[in-house]
């Protein structure tokens, strides 16, 4: 029953993560391309509660930037000032999930830039490009996730059903993809392909590459179920009535697949998020102006922005609530899957 | 022993010919190469790009190319690198030195750190250092290796107590030998921490779950039973009864580090394998790349041979099952 809780507690998590990053243009307070050439790389504003007087307030407002002299902290709170933060304020139009045109925003200021986390280079909000950068990573980690365990179901479960042969020559080869160091693979199937490319053609790239690298494991896996579930009784049974072959991995042998292929995606989604991340942040995956998590962490290769601009590295930190919560999960998979099974086979004695 | 390395060895080299012909494919299917690139260059003709292609063999056919490129590899040149005008395999080698010092040191530490750690974690089960140390291994577990290499970057960054990239300081060259030795040790600290703290938990939770496993068994009860010193009792007696999956383990973390250590490399600059791979991806010099790949593959292979020896003379029951075969 505690697995069980713990299940849905981390399916909320990730619902809860996910909501939000897919809801990118409500949250944020800005239009990911949107530039400020007047506030390259601002660092995050303070939010105040309390101002020069003391007073509490329930309202949270910041004091904008004001240009200072020197050359080392060009930004300096312009105390005289003090912007209140709104809530549910129009700002920049965006389209809700896609589809909903809107332009109400969770909050936001009348008129003054509000950079939460800062800018970067192009003066572009760091918050606002964070959570639309999460849409391409995550986007990127989901479908590689599905595209590997599509071939993964698909290559595991003609092995395990065929046996023979077959069989043989699918796991050797999949042998061999285990056994190559697979960032090294990444990379270089990365090499083959043309360099300079649209940014979703770059997007699709990754994705297909990504995918295609990552069958062998959850191919093995799903042969394995495939194995022991065509042995057991009831399908016997049922290849006795004359079920064909097509009906009794449909009905019979691919749903037993499934706990597998849940718990593969919880590990693997996260996995192919940091894939994505990695070859964006080396300069090999989708490229700017579009944001994603691995890209907006590129601009930290440049030796200035790493050493003056600390704001920069907080793209980093998004990935981390996520990672947590999908490990989370797969454990969690992974415990109800075995008391299931155990209570499977309590009832069978 | 004899047969047993020879089925161990034939594996080994099948999987590398299988990678070199897996990869090898991969490059037919790309579209464009080396000289496709300069081909966009207005000073230099299409009959002098036709010319190098021809000189370098890329107008054959791929099974041609491939069974030279074979015969290349055999010799230790991996073929030949268009940007730099030699053979691949001694460029590749002189950064794969440092790639393997720096995979070297970080498996030692790991292992170093996990076994105690995982060890003390399970004979305190459910206390508070099993708690404290699960939950530190947990933290460790959700931060990917991109997070904490830059992350510790920032920290060398802002406090400037480490260096902040490559291998040796700028006047390395007027040190003397010890001095450079130091400064090696230096220059390592950063890139190691980050390897060690990505193997780390999932060593360490594999050392408890194993310790876990025999810590109950009743020989080790006679043992204690027997007045036999805590220290002398894990140690001696548990660790080589809970050994089997270590080793297995070991052969795989040396395959993860060297994955791990591509980032590693590329973000705090050291002069190994990873950032020449790069470099050569965005130079579309495909034959480093393919060396690469294959070297980093030998790598891994020869970690897990080795966990394979190790489990050989560690394990009575492995030793007398390949002499029955």
């Amino acid at each position: 029953m505690t697995a069980r809780r713990n299940l849905f507690k981390w399916i909320a998590a990730l619902v809860a993560l996910h909501g939000v990053i897919a809801c990118a243009g409500f949250f944020a307070p800005d239009d990911p391309l949107a530039q400020d050439r007047e506030h390259p790389f601002a660092p995050p504003v303070k939010l105040h509660f309390r101002d020069a007087q003391r007073h509490l307030h329930a309202r949270p407002f910041f004091h904008p930037f004001r240009k200072s002299a020197s050359a080392l902290d060009p930004y300096v709170e312009d105390a005289a000032r003090s912007i209140p933060l709104r809530f549910f304020i129009a700002g920049a139009p965006y389209k809700l999930l896609g589809l909903v045109p809107s332009r109400v925003h969770l909050f936001g200021t009348d008129g003054e830039p509000l950079y939460l986390l800062g800018t970067d280079g192009y003066g572009r909000d760091q918050l606002t490009r964070i959570l639309y950068g999460g849409q391409i990573s995550l986007l990127a980690g989901w479908l590689g996730a599905g595209i590997a365990l599509s071939f993964g179901l698909l290559i595991g479960a003609t092995a395990g059903y065929c046996g023979g042969w077959g069989d043989e020559i699918l796991m050797r080869v999949a042998e061999l993809f285990l056994a190559l160091p697979w960032l090294y693979l990444l990379l270089a199937l990365r090499a083959f392909l043309p360099l300079s490319v649209s940014p979703l053609g770059a997007f699709l790239m990754i994705v297909a590459v990504v995918g295609t690298l990552g069958w062998a494991r959850p191919a093995r896996l799903v042969r394995g179920v495939v194995l022991s579930a065509k042995e057991r009784d009831y399908v016997r049974a049922a290849r006795g009535f004359g079920a064909s072959d097509a009906y009794l991995l449909w009905r019979h042998i691919l749903p037993e697949t499934s706990g597998v292929l849940l718990t593969q995606a919880a590990i693997l989604i996260p996995q192919y998020v940091l894939a994505e991340m990695t070859l964006s942040f080396l300069g090999l995956g989708v490229p700017e102006p579009a944001a994603s998590w691995g890209n907006l962490l590129g601009n930290l290769q440049q030796y200035d922005v790493l050493v003056s601009y600390w704001w920069m590295y907080l793209p980093a930190l998004a990935i981390v609530p996520f990672f947590l919560a999908y490990l989370g999960l797969a454990s969690a998979l992974q415990e109800c899957m075995n008391t299931v099974g155990a209570q499977h086979w309590r009832g069978q004695e | 022993m004899t047969r047993f390395l020879l089925s161990r060895m034939t594996h080994a080299v099948l999987l590398l010919f299988g990678v070199s012909l897996l990869t090898f494919l991969f490059t037919a299917l790309a579209p464009g190469d080396y000289f496709e690139e300069m081909r966009l260059d207005p000073r230099i003709g299409p009959e002098t790009v036709s010319a190098l292609r021809t000189r370098f063999g890329l107008d054959r056919p791929l099974a041609v190319r491939y069974a030279s490129w074979l015969k290349s590899v055999v010799r230790g040149d991996l073929g030949y690198s268009f940007s730099y005008n030699s053979p691949a395999g001694p460029l590749l080698w002189a950064r794969a030195r440092s790639t393997l010092l720096l995979t070297f040191t970080a498996t030692l530490l790991t292992w170093g750190l996990a076994l105690p750690l995982g060890i003390w974690s399970a004979e305190r089960l459910g206390k508070i250092p099993d708690t404290l140390i699960s939950w530190a291994m947990a933290a460790l577990l959700v931060i990917p290796d991109l997070v904490i290499a830059l992350g510790l970057l920032l920290l060398a960054v802002r406090s400037g107590w480490f260096p902040t990239g490559g291998m040796a300081s700028v006047n390395a060259d007027a040190l003397t030998a010890g001095q450079r030795i130091g400064d090696l040790g230096r220059h390592l600290i950063l890139p190691v921490a980050v390897l060690v703290f990505v193997a780390l938990p999932v060593v360490v939770r594999h050392v408890r779950a194993a310790m876990i496993g025999v810590l109950d068994a009743p020989f080790l009860r006679v043992a204690r039973g027997h007045g036999i010193r805590r220290h002398r009792l894990l140690y001696r007696y548990a660790l080589p009864a809970a050994a089997n999956p270590l080793i297995s383990l070991f052969g795989l973390s040396i395959g993860a580090l060297i994955s791990g250590s591509l980032i590693v490399e590329i973000t705090m600059s050291w002069p190994g394998i990873g950032p020449f791979m790069v470099e050569a991806i965005l130079a579309r010099d495909i034959y480093v790349v393919l060396g690469g790949v294959l070297l980093s593959t030998c790598f891994l292979i020869a970690g897990n041979f080795c966990a394979d020896l190790i489990l050989y003379w560690a394990d009575p029951r492995i030793r007398a099952g390949s002499e029955e075969k």
